[in-house]
């Protein structure tokens, strides 16, 4: 069973659509009524560790938000563990952990009492246990010596922290966590990131949403990539590298010639900068493009055969960071 | 059962609440105040009791109890309206203001349900504050004023047990009157999310309504003005009591209640959640 499959889901916020407010961090587009999610068939194996990726605004939380109910696709369909949504969402989300967009707490309550009063507002957990499992998601983000602390004086981090911790009140099959380490020091989101390793370890699939490819990079297996409402890439990360073609790049005092040797071994994409030269490796063996440079008396000073960074293969899909789209 | 279990963890979000508190704290001082400064007036026999209010006024030298009926249709006017009104536009709104709304929706807390326990909350809390005016009221009454056997507007004398009863009956009509306008707050209050904006929506609708209801060219509309009817608990303090009158009071709540409710449910379980 898919842990979230998504068909043709989308959302476009018209001006009935958006007459909820001003406090969901819309983009300039949605708010000239266009569409914020488009027709996107996510697939999220049981498992995985998910990251969906994309730029702030490309409709990640959007997205996040039809999942878990909050909002309603204008068409398409969803299911979360198999159930629909949003019809089924009292049937299915006690088993979904979530972070939607920060933490959000009653500043006038304690971090125990608010865990408190999400699990009392859960219709199938144990009142019984409920001491027990908040001491253990507090104990479980290091937030037990803050417990009768009121949420109004903890830290950045720790809200952060406290709000992992109720998506952790009760054994969970997926936990979503929208952008886990904004506003995070390097230290929060190396102990947020070790925090996703261990919920991961135990089975728990995780579908994380970040605009930061390197933050998730390290402990996901799967990606799915996001640009202005659409899905431009989804599947396993070693897929994703497959598709940035290998490059073979040349070190010498004279590019120009050494592209003509390179586009007459026939190779794709064949430039000159910066003092080298580069072209796509393709099936071309790199000892004979080599010698064949060598032979051509050209003065090679490196050789390398190179693989494009996932950073680069990011920004090739979802734009350079400055790039507005024009929507 | 997992639903009251749920209203206990709202309650005691509600009665927590250091400014909930203070509502109440300020509610209850009203009645001492009205007492003392009657006790200083003394009031008794100044004009000819034409309306409601001025016969209780009259009574009450007479009797301790009817501080009750003076401090209801007093803080009738305003405070009651305001306590309720905190209360009601603050709970949808204040926790989408928070944020908290998203959480609790994807707890799952269910929608319908979580509008149930707030409804629920509003009614305990505008009940809670009818009683504590009732209650001080009494207390004040009857340190400040003689206390017996009670004389009813009409004319003939109740037990003091029987008034009693018709103190507590009076009390319930009242919190009826705040029920409804709590039920005006819950729609209001699905439809912002700011709490303080739901709050003074609600307050305005309340003083128009007063307002209208006091002119006589639109007399014709006042019955149907969610307000009219709040103080027509005097028909309580008659024998027989003037039930076509109070029937018609609890109507006017009744509808007003399942409008708005109704109202609030549409909205809340269409509506997306972007706070």
């Amino acid at each position: 069973m898919t842990a979230i499959a998504t068909e043709g889901l989308t959302k476009r916020f018209g001006a009935r659509g958006a007459s909820g407010g001003a406090g969901g961090r819309p983009s300039a587009g949605q708010q000239r009524g266009q569409l914020a999610v488009d027709h996107i068939d996510l697939v999220v194996p049981p498992g995985s560790v998910y990251g969906f990726l994309g730029p702030n605004g490309s409709g990640k939380t959007t997205t996040i938000r039809m999942l878990l109910g909050l909002a309603y696709p204008t068409s398409g369909t969803a299911a979360v563990l198999g159930v629909p949504i949003p019809d089924g969402v009292t049937r299915v989300l006690h088993k979904v952990g979530s972070l939607v967009e920060g933490p959000a707490f009653y500043p006038f309550l304690s971090g125990a009492a608010n865990l408190a009063r999400y699990d009392a507002a859960d219709q199938t957990a144990d009142p019984g246990t409920a001491r027990a499992r908040i001491g253990a998601a507090l104990d479980r983000v290091g937030l037990l010596p803050a417990a009768g602390k009121r949420y109004r004086h903890y830290s950045l981090g720790m809200k952060q922290r406290l709000a992992i911790a109720a998506g952790l009140l009760r054994p969970r099959e997926l936990i979503i966590l929208d952008e886990p380490t904004n506003g995070l020091d390097p230290q929060g989101t190396r102990e947020v990131r070790s925090l996703i390793r261990q919920i991961a370890a135990d089975g728990t699939t995780v579908f994380v949403s970040s605009h930061l490819l390197a933050e998730v990079e390290q402990i996901c297996t799967h990606v799915g990539v996001m640009r202005t409402g659409r899905l431009v890439f989804q599947g396993p990360l070693p897929e994703l590298r497959r598709t940035g073609a290998v490059r073979v790049r040349v070190q010498t005092a004279d590019p120009e010639a050494a592209v003509k040797v390179l586009a007459g071994l026939e190779l794709a994409q064949a430039q000159a900068a910066d003092g080298e030269a580069s072209a796509i490796l393709g099936d071309a063996e790199p000892e004979r493009v080599c010698a064949e440079l060598v032979h051509a008396g050209i003065g090679v000073r490196g050789f390398g055969v190179v693989a494009p960074s996932l950073e680069d293969l990011f920004v090739g899909l979802t734009g350079e960071g400055f790039e507005v789209d024009g929507r | 059962m997992t639903w009251v279990r749920f209203f206990r963890s709202e309650l005691r979000l509600v009665f927590g609440r250091k400014r909930n508190l203070g509502l109440l704290a300020v509610t209850a001082a009203f009645p001492v105040l009205i007492g003392i400064a009657l006790k200083i007036a003394a009031p008794h026999g100044r004009n000819g009791g034409a309306n409601s209010d001025a016969a209780f006024f009259n009574q009450l030298a007479g009797n301790g109890v009817f501080l009750t009926f003076i401090a209801l249709s007093s803080l009738l006017l305003l405070v009651l309206p305001v306590v309720v009104s905190v209360v009601a536009g603050d709970s949808i709104a204040g926790e989408a203001g928070y944020g908290t709304l998203r959480y609790l929706l994807a707890v799952p807390a269910g929608r319908t349900r979580l509008l149930t326990v707030k409804y629920a909350t509003v009614v305990v809390f505008g009940l809670c504050a009818s009683f504590v005016v009732s209650a001080v009221a009494l207390v004040v009454g009857a340190a400040l004023f003689p206390v017996g056997p009670v004389t009813l507007l009409s004319g003939q004398t109740d037990s003091l047990p029987l008034g009693l009863l018709r103190v507590l009956f009076v009390t319930l009509y009242v919190a009826a009157a705040l029920a409804a306008l709590g039920a005006i707050g819950l729609a209001i209050s699905t439809l912002t999310e700011h709490g303080i904006g739901a709050i003074a929506a609600v307050m305005i609708l309340v003083v128009t309504s007063e307002v209208v209801d006091n002119v006589p060219q639109l007399a014709a509309v006042g019955p149907y003005l969610p307000t009219h009817w709040w103080v027509s608990f005097d028909s309580l303090l008659r024998a027989p009591v003037e039930t076509s009158v109070l029937l018609r009071g609890l109507l006017s709540f009744a509808v007003y209640t399942v409008l708005f409710c109704s109202l609030a449910w549409a909205r809340f379980t269409s509506a997306d959640v972007t706070s």
